[in-house]
């Protein structure tokens, strides 16, 4: 198996594993979210669930391995297959046969990334520092300021694109991509996109003209 | 037609290379891309100039010889055709094309338009083969039945020519639909189940000793490729590998 880890194959299959990790928390994530819209009691019983409970206790430092483990994965495939091609073409009408979503994973990937860090500076450090009393409060009040929704919904934006095409890639990766399932998966694949996508900007959207 | 060429032209491995232009006149729209080079180059000998160097061979989109990144894709923008397939027509009068080699660190240029693709065939001596007994007690091949949907879907992988489109339009220069269809014509066939553990590791060991780079699934190989080699055999060859290493 160790061979099998070291191996182009394996490293990608590695990174379709955290990333279809990371595309089952993100949909934890955005239903926990969603508890917003009933308001400070539903969202603070949430939280304090999330902050609780010992399966998302234990669910956190894999999340934090599993997030560190796609990036590193992330940008040692992008600059091993940058080498690859050490002369580029004079023309290149990659138009013609791939989308842009597909070929720009490492861009979308960076500023998902850059939104993370964010996000941990602005919401994850202080909540698990100081005692925060009200969770709706603090989330509520980032979203008031124009500056943290912009890059939010952007951020979003980034991230929708990203699953669009790691969605997909990574049930071919997996080798669970056949023609039989293969329109089932792009369909599914798109829906849990926008899902995502949409669901966690419309939350910024609401609050921060609400 | 009267047509500029902006055309790679590197006089050996080591030197720079860089873009030429020329011009050609008078193509006819019925001429193949191949032909119209012919055209470029008696002229090129006639003025007593190197002619431009390219690699051809049966022109009738089966050797896989002709390589060609034309306009910014492998084989010119024409679908399911080779670069000998590709005919004038679908040019303008007037138009510019470019004209460069496949690039890939694992194809290194041997001369102008020609490249090396011999690490293709290192990785199809490494595991693409299944080892029968040729001595003249060979048993009849139709003797074991075959479900009529494995064997289309082995003969859909059997038809890749080896061209090295698809590692010369991924942006990772990959070589996995080359590799997806080598492992799944005979992964499809009992003749090829025998050796189908050790086949597709050796491959994928040699893949990666050769400097290709790694499979994103874009998908724009499925879509340059010649023979319509589709995806669906990349998601069979990462199974199995994951078969052959567990």
């Amino acid at each position: 198996m160790s061979g099998y880890f070291s191996s182009s194959v394996g490293r990608k299959f590695f990174m379709a594993l955290t990333g279809l990790f990371l595309v089952f928390f993100l949909l934890v994530h955005l239903i926990a979210n969603l508890t917003l819209f009933f308001g400070a009691d539903s969202f603070n019983a949430t939280a304090e669930f999330m902050g609780t409970n010992p399966v998302i206790q234990v669910m956190q430092p894999l999340l934090a391995l599993g997030f560190i483990a796609h990036i590193i994965t992330g940008i040692i495939l992008e600059l091993k297959n940058n080498s690859s091609r050490p002369i580029k073409y004079t023309k290149n009408n990659v138009g013609a046969n791939s989308t842009w979503m597909s070929r720009n994973m490492i861009i979308t990937g960076l500023m998902i990334f850059a939104f993370l860090a964010l996000h941990i500076i602005n919401y994850f450090i202080p909540i698990k520092t100081t005692h925060v009393e009200n969770h709706y409060e603090l989330v509520v009040g980032l979203f008031k300021n124009p500056i943290y929704a912009g890059i939010y919904v952007l951020a979003f934006i980034f991230l929708g694109l990203h699953l669009m095409h790691g969605f997909q890639s990574s049930l071919t990766t997996t080798g669970i991509r056949q023609e039989k399932y293969q329109k089932c998966i792009k369909t599914l694949g798109t829906i849990y996109s926008l899902v995502v996508a949409l669901g966690f900007i419309s939350i910024a959207v609401w609050f921060h003209f609400a | 037609m009267n047509l500029t060429l902006k055309i790679w032209r590197q006089k050996s491995p080591k030197d720079k290379g860089q873009i030429v232009e020329y011009k050609v006149n008078d193509i006819s729209e019925h001429m193949s891309f191949l032909e119209m080079l012919d055209v470029l180059n008696e002229d090129l000998v006639a003025k007593g100039e190197e002619p431009v160097a390219f690699d051809h061979d049966c022109r009738e989109g089966i050797c896989g010889m002709c390589s060609l990144h034309i306009n910014g894709e492998a084989h010119g923008p024409d679908r399911l055709i080779t670069t000998c397939q590709l005919h004038m027509r679908t040019f303008k009068d007037g138009d510019t094309i470019f004209i460069e080699p496949f690039r890939s660190k694992a194809f290194p240029i041997i001369k102008d338009l020609v490249v090396d693709r011999s690490a293709l065939d290192r990785i199809q001596q490494a595991g693409g083969f299944i080892s029968v007994n040729t001595s003249g007690n060979t048993q009849d091949a139709n003797a074991i039945p075959i479900a009529k949907a494995a064997a289309d879907e082995s003969m859909d992988a059997a038809t890749c020519i080896g061209c090295g489109a698809c590692v010369a339009s991924c942006k990772n220069a990959s070589a996995m639909l080359f590799m997806s269809a080598k492992v799944s014509q005979y992964a499809l066939l009992p003749q090829g189940r025998v050796e189908a553990a050790d086949r597709v590791t050796n491959m994928i060991k040699q893949m990666d000793k050769e400097g290709f780079g790694n499979c994103t699934n874009t998908g724009a190989c499925e879509v340059e490729c010649p023979k319509g080699i589709s995806l669906n055999n990349i998601a069979r060859l990462n199974r199995e590998y994951l078969k052959a290493s567990i």
